[in-house]
C-alpha cells in the first residue's frame, strides 16, 4: 500500500513538472530554454541543468505518457 | 475439462501446459509426467495409461516431450538473455567477492573510519580490484546482509515491546527498501544536477546507500541494551562515523568536480593530514 502512494506520488509530481508552461510561466522567472543557453564552458551549473531536466520531462511526457494515460482510461 | 477432438499433436502441449498447473507441488516431474496429468483430469483422451511405463513407446508424447523441453530451453535462454540485460549478473557477482577479512575490516571502518589512511580505491587495467583485495572497494554483501538483520533486529525490538505481528516484518522490509531507493534515485538526481563526471554506477550507489543499515543495527541493538540515552549517543556516533565515511569515500572517487575549491582544498587537507603524522612517526 505504501508502495502504492509512492508510485502514485512519483506521478503525479512528474505531471506537475511536466505542466509547467514554457512561456507564460519560466519564461517569466528567468527558467526559460532559450534563456539559458549560451555557456560552452566548463561549468553548465545548476540551473542550466534544471531547466534542461525541466525541458526533457516534458518531451518525454509528450510521447510516454499520454499513451500511458490513453491506455488507462481505456481499460 | 473437455479436450476437442483434434489431432494428437495439437493436443499434448495443452495437456502438457495443464499437467504443469497442477503438478505445481511437484517440481521435479514438470517434464515427465504428461500421461500423469492426462489421467487426473476427467475426460483426458491420449496414450500411455501408467506414468512412465508407455511413455517413450508412444511417438506422440515422444514428440511433446521433445517440443516441451526445447520450449523450456528456449524460454530459459530468453529469460537469462533478458535478465541479464536488466541486471548484469556478471557484474554482480564482482560486487559478492568478498571474503571474512574483508568483512571484518569493512564493518571496522563503517562504525571506526576515523584512523583509515589510504582511502583509494585500487584499479586493476581500469577496472576496480575485488573486494576481496581491497578495503576500500564497495561490495553488495554487507548491505544485503545489513538490510535483513536490521529487519530482524527491529523485528526483535518491536517484540520487546509487545508489538510485533508477522505482518509487521514485511512491511518494515517494504518500507525498508523503498527508502533505500528513493535514497538512490536522490542522489542519482544531484549527481546528474552538479555534472560531476563519476565512475560510480548505480550498484554502487546502492552499495554505499546499504552501508547505512549497519549503523541502524548498532543503534537499535544497544538501545535494546542501554536505554534511550544508550540509543541515542549510539545514533549520534553511528551517524558521524558514516558521515565522515561517506565523505572520505566520495571526494576521492569523484576525481572531476565541477566544484574546484571546495574539493581541491579538502583533499589537499586530507594528503597534508596524511603525510605529516607518517613523517612524524618514523622521525
Amino acid at each position: 500500500m505504501a508502495l502504492y502512494g509512492l508510485i502514485l506520488a512519483a506521478v503525479l509530481f512528474t505531471n506537475a513538472v511536466a505542466v509547467l508552461h514554457e512561456e507564460r510561466f519560466l519564461a517569466k522567472i528567468g527558467w526559460g530554454v532559450d534563456q539559458s543557453i549560451g555557456g560552452f564552458g566548463e561549468e553548465p551549473g545548476v540551473k542550466t541543468q534544471l531547466v534542461n531536466l525541466i525541458r526533457s520531462v516534458r518531451t518525454v511526457m509528450r510521447g510516454v505518457f499520454i499513451k500511458i494515460i490513453y491506455f488507462i482510461v481505456s481499460i | 475439462m473437455e479436450y476437442p477432438d483434434q489431432s494428437g499433436f495439437r493436443q499434448q502441449p495443452r495437456v502438457r501446459m495443464r499437467g504443469t498447473g497442477t503438478d505445481s507441488g511437484e517440481p521435479g516431474q514438470l517434464f515427465d509426467d504428461t500421461s500423469a496429468g492426462q489421467n487426473s483430469g476427467p475426460g483426458g483422451k491420449g496414450p500411455a495409461v501408467y506414468p512412465g511405463q508407455n511413455l517413450l513407446s508412444d511417438p506422440m508424447s515422444n514428440l511433446a516431450m521433445a517440443y516441451g523441453s526445447s520450449l523450456a530451453s528456449h524460454g530459459k535462454e530468453m529469460m537469462d538473455k533478458n535478465l541479464d540485460r536488466f541486471i548484469p549478473i556478471s557484474k554482480l557477482k564482482y560486487y559478492f567477492a568478498v571474503d571474512t577479512v574483508y568483512v571484518g575490516k569493512k564493518l571496522g571502518l563503517l562504525v571506526f573510519p576515523y584512523m583509515h589512511e589510504n582511502w583509494e580505491v585500487r584499479y586493476q587495467q581500469d577496472t576496480p580490484v575485488a573486494p576481496r583485495f581491497d578495503v576500500n572497494a564497495p561490495d553488495l554483501y554487507i548491505p544485503a546482509m545489513a538490510f535483513i538483520t536490521y529487519i530482524l533486529v527491529a523485528g526483535l525490538a518491536l517484540g520487546t515491546q509487545n508489538r510485533f505481528s508477522p505482518e509487521i516484518l514485511g512491511m518494515q522490509a517494504s518500507s525498508a527498501l523503498v527508502w533505500l531507493i528513493i535514497e538512490v534515485l536522490a542522489v542519482l538526481l544531484s549527481l546528474y544536477l552538479v555534472t560531476v563526471n563519476t565512475d560510480l554506477t548505480t550498484i554502487d550507489l546502492v552499495a554505499i546507500s546499504g552501508y547505512k543499515y549497519v549503523g541502524m543495527i548498532v543503534g537499535v541493538l544497544v538501545g535494546l541494551l542501554f536505554g534511550r540515552t544508550g540509543y541515542y549517543l549510539s545514533l549520534l556516533w553511528c551517524c558521524a562515523s558514516i558521515f565522515v565515511f561517506m565523505l572520505f569515500l566520495h571526494f576521492l572517487d569523484l576525481h572531476e568536480l565541477h566544484v574546484p575549491h571546495v574539493c581541491a582544498k579538502t583533499s589537499d587537507e586530507i594528503r597534508s593530514a596524511q603525510e605529516s603524522p607518517k613523517q612524524t612517526s618514523f622521525s
